[in-house]
């Protein structure tokens, strides 16, 4: 086959054509910073945290496909500080309460907020009052944290086969619904067993009688920055597909 | 609130009307909101059942469209618009007026249910403002008079068809017709033409006239047209006679939802035969049998007009089977109304909205020229391109390309509002300059406009010198003029909520990069804005504009961004000397537990903010 390259900040990357940008990077062991993006599940491109710019021009790495003469800067300070900004956006738009959240230490959002470099929300807090639905047995939804990934919904309809969630309202009051006629997620068929259950990167989606598992000291990030994590949880799901 | 059996006879009356098709459901809510004035959980889960959509997309399209609401409005709902123009003519004061002689609270439904007040969008008709809608029809050239009115017709129950007709009258305002406007049109003449010349002919003539799109971005009408007609990557390997099997649309963009904008209005009033005839020859050349155009629900009442429009076409045989007697040239189009939602101008964005669904911009590539509607190869245009592309088919490229700049040909339709003595519909070869454009509509001594609405630019009277064209200001129509004595900030302030009411909310820069932009904003403008908040803007500003998905977040912070940079003395003036200010008001918050207590004296006060 023809070698076919990109040149992520200087440096040549082999791709195949109809590989995306972050899929190339990935391969290479160039880790771009994401959080709507699950190599699991079709790219979503609205976190907009994996923003590099190609030839000058921002594109989101995960949509935008790979392609020949792409000079692409990732590892810059400029982009490092817009990914710095939204990163403290998701933080503001919701309510992050990462020292008694029962996800910390395994939260990718909070992981990401290391990778930055982030020591502070710096925004004015929104302080959004959303719903708790505990309605189900086993799966709680504590959607003060949700950073409308979309990767549930994803999960849910392209992996189970249950649609169980979707996105209602607009703009800032855009927010995770449940599909069912009562909005309740009991009155779903979702299970703690489905995909849609363990994707969730930050602590929105949460599975009962679990909470404060790991000690601090053994919990993912406290060893791992997000790169290292996500490089490896991410070639590993590129590999299988291509093996 | 269950549904009662002439309900559910009703809306199951609304479904069959629409196929029960799932690409109909944002149609069917309108009408279910006009029945019910609202659409209830229980009008969600009917529809759940009898659609098979799930519900949280109903929800989630309900919640996404602002002429939609899950919780009742009045019977008769009142919107005035918010828009700059709007405002600049007294909107807001005539708002409260109204509002007060109805005992009903902005943004709320009075108890007895008979009335609900609110603001709205642009409504598009800036140069007869200040206007507003009334269960979605347009009401134009309030005034006080007019407000009172309105408010006995209110309490005395009246149906909107005991209202005086002047209410509801639309102007065209044309004082400046040009190219296009000036030349008439029989319905049909370009059609013949162009099965006179033949397809590859007519195509050369759109080329040859270099016409470009002309809702904004300007791209190049023959090529859009073209990659059509050749499809997507996947289908070139196909022969040319396999690759015309493929379903093509055609779609007419009457979003027209930029602030400032209205040209497109007066078109599809008074022209549009025009507008229908080049989508017919859209489709002619790359092979549609669909159309549609996507009428913004603003403009609810064009809507019968260009129904009668339509069955005239069909009736005179331009559109439906067998166009002008032509075996196999099948094309007809189809009306959907929007409901309140600017992203859906965003071609992407109004595709989604087609199909039923929320007004999210799609991912990009691939583009809706080869993957747009149901997947299909669809060429989105505005209504002034295929006004265009008619009279072109009729005329030929060269009368065209006579016309205009070297990379922008032809003429360029203005809606012109703001401070001057003629607001209304203008004309242009591009070109033209600015300071010809404002001694044309009477504006006397401006000290600035904003060109191409919100999104656009605003230039100071010491840029009055610029021209017209996509070369320098490009514009899909808006033009805006403001007068000595309008204030830049509270321009831009307008503009700033504008975009953070109207951001889909899907990607995170402009979802809460908006919203952060608007209150800091705020913050300057009343009083509490630090040399640290200024920087902040720009640095947000930057920021939002280089990562937001869609034009909209791209563009959003232009309003401030612009006026910063001209008037960097007017924000200064407005600042605290503090390097640092809480973004709220300590004695403001106090207001609830004032009007609780019904105390305002003294000591109900904090003295904080005023040393
Ligand atoms: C937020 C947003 C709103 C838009 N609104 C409109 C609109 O109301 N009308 C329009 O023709 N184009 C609008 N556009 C541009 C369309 O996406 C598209 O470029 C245009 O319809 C293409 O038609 P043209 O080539 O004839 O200009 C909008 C774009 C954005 C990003
Ligand atoms: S619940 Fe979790 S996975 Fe779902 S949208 Fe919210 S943050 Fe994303
Ligand atoms: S830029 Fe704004 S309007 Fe466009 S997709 Fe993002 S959130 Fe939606
Ligand atoms: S990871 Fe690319 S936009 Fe979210």
């Amino acid at each position: 086959m023809k070698p076919y390259h990109i040149s992520i900040d200087g440096q040549a990357v082999p791709y195949q054509p109809g590989q995306t940008i972050m899929e190339a990077a990935t391969a290479a062991g160039i880790y771009i910073p994401h959080l709507c993006h699950n190599p699991e599940f079709k790219p979503h491109g609205s976190c907009k945290l994996c923003t590099v710019k190609v030839n000058g021009r921002s594109a989101a790495a995960c949509t935008m496909p790979a392609g020949e003469g792409q000079e692409i800067q990732n590892n810059t300070p400029e982009l490092n500080a817009t990914r710095r900004a939204i990163t403290r956006m998701l933080f503001v738009e919701g309510n992050h309460i990462c020292p008694g959240c029962e996800k910390t230490g395994n939260c990718q959002l909070q992981a990401v907020g290391y990778y930055v470099g982030m020591l502070d929300t710096h925004y004015p807090h929104f302080f959004p009052t959303r719903r708790v639905d505990a309605s189900h047995p086993d799966v709680m939804l504590d959607l003060d944290r949700c950073i409308v990934c979309e990767l549930c919904v994803r999960a849910s309809r392209d992996v189970d086969g249950k649609n169980v969630f979707g996105l209602a309202g607009r703009g800032l009051q855009t927010r995770l619904v449940v599909n069912s006629a009562s909005g309740l997620l009991k009155d779903t068929d979702f299970s703690a067993g489905d995909k849609a259950a363990q994707v969730c990167p930050v602590g929105a989606i949460l599975i009962k009688r679990k909470g404060y598992e790991v000690p601090i000291g053994e919990r993912i990030f406290d060893h791992h920055t997000i790169g290292e994590v996500s490089l490896e949880h991410d070639q590993a799901v590129l590999g299988a597909d291509h093996g | 609130m269950p549904l009662s059996d002439a309900d559910l006879v009703h809306l199951r009356t609304i479904v069959a009307r629409h196929g029960g098709e799932p690409t109909e459901l944002l149609q069917i809510l309108r009408e279910v909101q006009a029945y019910l004035h609202h659409v209830p959980h229980e009008a969600m889960v009917f529809l759940y059942e009898v659609l098979q959509v799930p519900p949280a997309q109903i929800q989630g399209v309900v919640e996404f469209y602002s002429f939609l609401s899950t919780t009742p409005r009045g019977h008769y709902d009142l919107r005035v618009s918010d828009s700059i123009t709007d405002q600049m003519l007294g909107s807001r004061a005539l708002a409260a007026d109204l509002c007060e002689r109805l005992g009903v609270r902005l943004g709320e439904t009075r108890a007895d249910g008979a009335v609900s007040v609110d603001y709205t969008s642009c409504t598009g008709m800036c140069e007869q403002g200040p206007a507003g809608l009334v269960n979605g029809l347009a009401l134009t050239r309030l005034d006080r008079a007019r407000i009172g009115r309105i408010a006995e017709l209110v309490e005395a129950g009246a149906p909107l068809e005991a209202w005086p007709e002047e209410f509801f009258a639309v102007a065209d305002n044309v004082h400046k017709p040009g190219l296009l406007l000036e030349n008439g049109f029989e319905p049909g003449a370009a059609l013949a033409k162009l099965f006179e010349r033949g397809r590859d002919a007519t195509f050369a003539e759109l080329e040859q006239s270099g016409l470009r799109g002309r809702g904004g971005a300007g791209f190049n009408t023959a090529w859009k047209w073209r990659f059509c007609y050749e499809g997507p990557d996947e289908d070139s390997f196909c022969p040319m006679d396999k690759r015309s099997e493929v379903q093509r649309f055609v779609i007419c963009n009457a979003d027209e939802g930029e602030p400032g904008t209205f040209k497109d209005r007066v078109l599809l009033n008074s022209h549009a035969h025009r507008v229908f005839e080049g989508m017919t020859v859209c489709a002619a050349l790359v092979g549609a049998k669909r159309g549609f155009l996507y009428l913004r629900g603003e403009y609810l009442h064009l809507y019968q007009p260009l129904l009668a429009v339509l069955e005239e076409r069909r009736r005179l045989g331009l559109l439906g089977q067998t166009i002008q007697g032509r075996e196999g040239f099948d094309f007809d189009i189809k009306i959907h109304l929007g409901a309140g939602a600017y992203i859906c101008g965003e071609e992407s964005a109004l595709i989604e909205s087609l199909e039923g669904k929320r007004g999210n911009p799609r991912n990009r590539p691939p583009y809706p020229v080869t993957h747009g509607y149901l997947g299909q190869p669809t060429v989105v245009n505005n209504v002034e391109t295929f006004l265009s592309a008619a009279m072109i088919a009729l005329h030929g490229g060269a009368w065209f390309a006579a016309h205009g700049t070297e990379k922008s040909k032809g003429s360029k339709i203005l809606s012109i509002s703001g401070d001057c003595a003629r607001p209304g519909i203008y004309e242009y070869p591009f070109g033209t300059t600015v300071a010809e454009i404002l001694a044309d509509c009477g504006a006397s001594d401006p000290f600035g406009a904003q060109v191409g609405g919100p999104s656009g630019t605003f230039i100071s009277d010491k840029e009055f010198g610029r021209k017209l064209a996509f070369e320098d200001l490009a514009t899909g129509g808006s033009f805006i003029v403001f007068g000595q004595g309008r204030d830049p900030l509270e321009v831009a302030r307008n503009f700033t909520h504008f975009f953070a009411h109207e951001s889909c909310g899907f990607c995170t820069p402009c979802r809460v990069g908006t919203a952060l932009l608007r209150n800091i904003h705020d913050k300057i403008c009343a009083g509490h804005g630090t040399p640290y908040d200024l920087a902040e803007l720009a640095d947000l500003g930057k920021i939002i504009k280089g990562a937001s998905h869609c034009g909209l977040g791209q563009t959003a912070a232009n309003p401030i961004l612009t006026t910063l940079e001209r008037y960097p003395g007017l924000y200064e003036a407005r600042l605290k000397e503090t390097v640092f200010q809480p973004g709220f008001d300590l004695d403001g918050a106090l207001e609830v537990s004032r009007r609780l207590t019904g105390r305002d004296d003294a000591h109900a006060h904090l003295e904080q903010a005023n040393q």
